[in-house]
This record gives structure tokens, sequence and C-alpha cells, in this order.
């Protein structure tokens, strides 16, 4: 045995690390999870060409004219079938001739019905003779870091390090506790600091396999953009790693059962998965509930995340991002420390 | 054997490896342990027995300083928790009741991990042999039966060449040829001079392991000695145990022997009743018997069961207590 062998801290780190390597459920929702997640996602929401979108007409004419526009599929119905296609989602627009004019029928929330509407307007005015007044030309875009896969791996990166803390650190303490091991340990002269660094030690081994395999996935088969430094996302990556492993540490600081501490874990973890902006924006909540949902870790760290890989902007301007998380990581350490049972 | 001898120097050789002086632990409104005094020398194997809830553990896990007590005050190799916890942690084994180590190391890997913790110590090697798991070594502590984790909890108590040796029933919940073994481990650590300190509740353990024993009850010792002197207490070397009936075959009450003719017999030293089972306490057995048996027929009574046996630490129990060691 060398000297290596002798410190404690490289034992309590290299078993914990062992523990979770040769536990098949760990290494499957840490490394496996989060890459089926990204893929199924990355189908669910991939681009396609824009969608022709299905209208009916109730004469000839009206149909012809419809048709002229590539982004609509005219039929030509009569009124009744026409409200049963509407009535079924078969069509999106009923377009009613009447002595004079057109009536339009479609559901005014549906924007692709909207859209219908807007379409087949221009083509039933177009079709009686009207010109544009302002020439206009379309300039097709379609951006790496505008998709929604672009938008989402951010978001399941920070969602991804806080489940993999929590619930690492979390089942791993109380397990102890539950077997009695943490007594025995405590029994012996380890330095129980020891302990509990051993954990963030071992996360941050994780983190790295973690975190490059995920992000590696992402950028190789959607390309997704790394638009900010990388050594900054790698900062990013290891604040808010240890962060939640704070959170996950107060968690499991008093916790005696595994049912106590999974609903610990749940209660906290669940209004994140909601509200901190994972698969959509956390600016969609309602202005009175922002000031909370900003000051969660998630929200903060995937900000973090979105603006750095998404529009390159370096940590300088992502400083309060970065105030959370510490918040989220000094105080939760502390308190745990005070009220951590060890048997 | 001789990597087993504790290589610290014995400094004054007659100061008790352990003292204890009037200590008391509560529970709620349970006295666990209510005011024990006991002194534990170098070099001795000592037994704390008693059934379970007897404040055995409660007593044992004050030794260790993992328990405050109410009062009372504990030394251990002449420090104590309170100025010299650091230096003890380094200095005492300990083998807790109901540790279970992670199932996915190795018996190597955990031992490596403990022996990290101590300054001075076995190497793992050593460690692994003294506890008889050469075989498994390299084996998942998930796969282990209950003798092999056993003598792992062993051995990470050994693993920092301990000066003082603390065993919480050490033997309970393992099959005999288990147990056996455990002692065979117990009294090759007794043989190179380890100061052991053990809890048990299975007398025959506390007969064959230890030098002297606290006989434990509701948080006191009620008595203290060589398992030989114990058992002298009880009046005689041997038990005899009968039941009686009437000649058409149905038990009688035992009002009908008289016990006045039984201990009036030269050799019998005490008699009791227990569930209509007569126990007495004979030293003379070979003369005794015939006379026992003799008296019984005088009475008119047939002998439906009779039985004897060497007297033991479980009579002890049973003398002082009026209850049986295993009936909580």
């Amino acid at each position: 045995m060398n000297r290596l062998e002798y410190s404690s801290l490289y034992q309590l780190t290299r078993v914990r690390f062992m523990m979770v390597w040769r536990e098949p459920e760990a290494v499957f929702w840490i490394f496996i999870f989060p890459i089926l997640l990204a893929v199924g996602l990355g189908i669910a929401f991939r681009n396609r060409p824009p969608d022709v979108l299905p209208v009916g007409a109730t004469s000839m004419q009206l149909t012809q004219a419809l048709a002229a526009d590539s982004d609509l599929r005219a039929t030509q119905m009569n009124e009744v079938a026409g409200k049963h296609a509407l009535a079924t989602g078969d069509i999106l627009l009923l377009v009613v001739e009447q002595a004079g004019g057109v009536d339009y029928e479609y559901d005014n929330t549906n924007p692709d019905a909207r859209t219908a509407r807007l379409l087949a307007d221009r083509a039933v005015q177009v079709a009686a003779g009207q010109q544009e007044t302002v020439q206009s030309r379309n300039q097709l875009v379609h951006e790496t870091g505008s998709r929604y896969i672009d938008f989402v791996v951010p978001g399941l990166l920070g969602m991804n390090l806080m489940g993999s803390a929590i619930w690492g650190l979390g089942f791993a303490i109380v397990e102890a506790r539950q077997k009695k091991l943490l007594k025995r340990m405590v029994a012996s002269p380890m330095p129980r600091w020891q302990y509990l660094a051993s954990f963030l030690l071992s996360r941050l081994i994780l983190l790295v396999i973690e975190v490059v395999a995920f992000l590696g996935f992402a950028g190789l088969v959607f390309g997704v953009p790394f638009r900010g430094s990388l050594l900054e996302l790698a900062f990013l990556c290891v604040l808010t790693s240890v962060a939640f492993s704070a959170l996950g540490l107060l968690i499991s600081s008093r916790a005696r059962t595994m049912e106590a501490a999974s609903g610990l874990m749940n209660l906290v973890m669940l209004p994140m998965w909601i509200l901190s902006g994972v698969f959509f924006s956390a600016s969609r909540f309602p202005a009175v509930i922002q000031p909370f949902v900003r000051a969660l870790p998630l929200t903060a760290a995937n900000e973090a995340f979105r603006a750095n890989m998404l529009q390159g902007v370096g940590l300088n301007h992502l400083m309060q991002q970065v105030a959370i998380l510490l918040a989220w990581l000094v105080a939760p350490f502390l308190v745990s420390l005070r009220i951590f049972r060890w048997r | 054997m001789s990597s087993l001898a504790p290589t610290q120097s014995v400094s004054a050789t007659d100061a008790p490896s352990l003292l204890i002086r009037g200590l008391r632990k509560a529970f709620a409104d349970v006295k666990a342990v209510n005011g024990i005094d006991l002194e534990v020398r170098r070099g001795e194997c000592f037994g704390l027995l008693g059934p379970n809830g007897a404040g055995k553990t409660t007593t044992i896990e004050i030794c260790e300083g993992l328990t405050e007590p109410d009062a009372g005050t504990v030394e251990l190799l002449g420090l104590n928790w309170k100025s010299g916890a650091s230096e003890l942690r380094q200095r005492i084994g300990i083998q807790l009741q109901e540790t279970q180590f992670p199932d996915k190391l190795t018996v190597e890997e955990t031992l490596r991990l403990f022996r990290s913790f101590f300054r001075h110590g076995l190497s793992v090697d050593e460690s692994i042999r003294t506890a008889q798991l050469e075989e498994k070594r390299g084996a998942r502590i998930g796969g282990l039966s209950g003798g092999q984790k056993q003598r792992l909890a062993m051995a990470t108590a050994l693993v920092g060449d301990p000066e003082l040796l603390f065993l919480d029933e050490p033997t309970t919940g393992l099959d005999p040829q288990a147990r056996r073994h455990l002692w065979d481990l117990v009294e090759g650590l007794k043989q190179a001079g380890r100061t052991i300190i053990l809890t048990t509740h299975y007398m025959d353990e506390a007969e064959r392991l230890c030098d002297r024993v606290a006989i434990m009850d509701h948080g006191r010792v009620i008595a203290l000695g060589t398992p030989q002197q114990l058992i002298a207490t009880v009046g005689g070397e041997d038990i005899v145990e009968f039941a009686v009936s009437a000649k058409d075959g149905a038990r009688m009450p035992e009002a009908l022997l008289e016990p006045a003719r039984l201990t009036a017999i030269p050799g019998v030293q005490s008699h009791r009743v227990d569930e209509a089972l007569h126990q007495l306490s004979v030293s003379e057995l070979h003369t005794a018997v015939p006379r026992i048996i003799a008296a019984v027929e005088e009475q008119g009574l047939h002998l439906s069961e009779f039985r004897t046996h060497s007297a033991t630490l479980e009579d002890v129990f049973v003398r002082l207590t009026g209850r049986k060691l295993r009936d909580e």
C-alpha cells in the first residue's frame, strides 16, 4: 500500500464512487436516462417542413382559389359535412360561400386555425383580384440555437444535475444511517468532515462523466451549439452540482427512513421540475410568482446554462445566477452541519 | 499470531482498562442503566451477560463514547471521552450490533477503508487472515453468510490493532457452527493478550469465553465474578429437574410433594418449582439421585420426567431473578 492507500479521504471517496458505479440503477438514471430523454424530445420536436393546413370550402370556385396557396390543402364539401369535419379536426377552417361574400368558420384559440384563416382570406382576396400594395419577399431562416432541442438540452442538463446530486447524496446517507453504518463510522476515528466531503468529491468525478456524455451526445447528434466558454460552462456545472449536493445533504441530515427521505426529495424537486424552465420557459408563469421562481436554484442554473450555451454570454454577465447558486450552496450546507444526525 | 498482540507499550500495568463508576442512563422514563460500577483489568475478557433489555448495549455504547451518560464516569485506558476522544478512537476497536456494511463493496475494500482511519494498525492482509476471510477477500459483502459478515465486523474492529476491543452481541443470530467459529476467533484474540469486553445473552458463550462475567438485569449488575464463582453460588455443581404424576398418569399439583423431604436428602442444596417442574441443585449427584427417586416413590408418586445437567450461568440467573435468561 502506498501513501494514498492510507489516506482516509481517498479511501472514502473511492468507496463512494465504487458504490455508485456498481449500482446498475444509478448508472441508468445518471447516464442513460438523460440521453434517452433528449432523444425522445429530439424526435418529438424535430424540425419538419411547414405543415400544409387542411381546409374545406362549399363551392368549386372557392376550393380552387384556396388550392392556389401551396400551404393549404383544400377540399370541397357541403356545409353539413364541413361542420362535421371541423368538429372532428379533419379540417381547421371551413369557408362557406354567402351572398356577396364568405364566412370563415374556425376555432380562434387554435393557432393553426388562425393561420389557416389568414392564408385562406389572402387566397380568396387575391382570387377576387386584390393587388398587393407593398411588394414583399420571403427570406427563410432555419438557425441552430433557436430550435426546441436547443432550448431543452440546457434544461435537461440542469434537471439531471439536480436529480443525481439530491438522489445520489440523499439515498446514500439515509441508507447508511438506516443500516447503522453511519454509527459504525463515527465509532471509528474517521474525521466526520471527510465523510461528507467524500460525497462531494465522488460527485465531482461522476459529474465529469455525466456532463461530458450528455452534452457530447447533444452536440454530436443534435448539433446543439456551445457558443460560450467551455471552461465557464464547466464551472457552472460544478457550482450547480455542489449546490444541489448541499441541498441533498440538508434533506438527508435527519431522515431515518428511505420513505421519509424520498418524500422530502420529491417535495423539494417537484416544484423545480415544473417552475424552473426545464421543458418550457419559466417566464410563462405569472409575474406575481416570478421572484419566487427566479430564486430557485434550478431556475438560476437553467438560465445560466442557456445563456452560456445558446447566447455565448460570459460569466461576468451571469453574476445574479451565480450568486443565487452560491447562496443555495452555503445556507443548506451550514444548516445541515448543525443538525446532521450521525446515528 | 504475534502480530495480534497490542503494539502499544503497557504504561501503568495495573491501571484498569475500563473503570465505570455510578453510571446511569434513562431513555424517556425507562432507566436503561441504573447505577453501575465495573472494573475491567488489562488482558481480561470481560462479559456483560443478561436478557434483552437488561441495559448491556446502553452500557457498552456509553463506554464506546457513542451515548452520553446521565450520570457517572467512564475511564478507558486512563482517558475519558471528554478530553481524550480522538486519542481513544485510535486505541479502541468497536463492533456494534447490527451494522450492515455496504453490499456492493468487497471484504478487502471495506477493510482498506477502515484501516485508513487509524494511524497505526494491522495490515489489511493480517486483519483478513485473523478473521479467516482469506477466501472471501475479493467477494462482495452482499454475498457473505451471516457468520462471515460478523467476522468482517470483527476484522474492522481489529484493523486498528486496538488495546481494548468491544464486541456487542457478536454471535446473535448466527447458526451453531458459525458461533463456534467466532468463539475460536475470540479465544485466539484472548491468547494474544487483548483486553476484550463483550455482551451476550447466551450463557454458554459467556461461560466459555469470559474470564469474568457481570450478570445484568433491569439496568443493574446483579452478580459479578468468574463463571466458576458464579456457578458455585447456585450451591451445587449439578441441577436435577423432574416432574411427578399420580400412579394413574395425571400430573399432580406440586403441593403433594413435600419439599422438606427433598431438601433433607444429603447433597441437595435447594429446591424450587417452575411450571410443575421441580429443580434441585445438588452437590453429590451420584448419592443424591437414588435418594431423590426413593423419596418420590415413598410418597406414592410416579416420575414422569427426570434429567440432570451441570449447573450453568443460566441457573445463576434463574436463582437470582426467578426468570429464565431468554424469557423476554
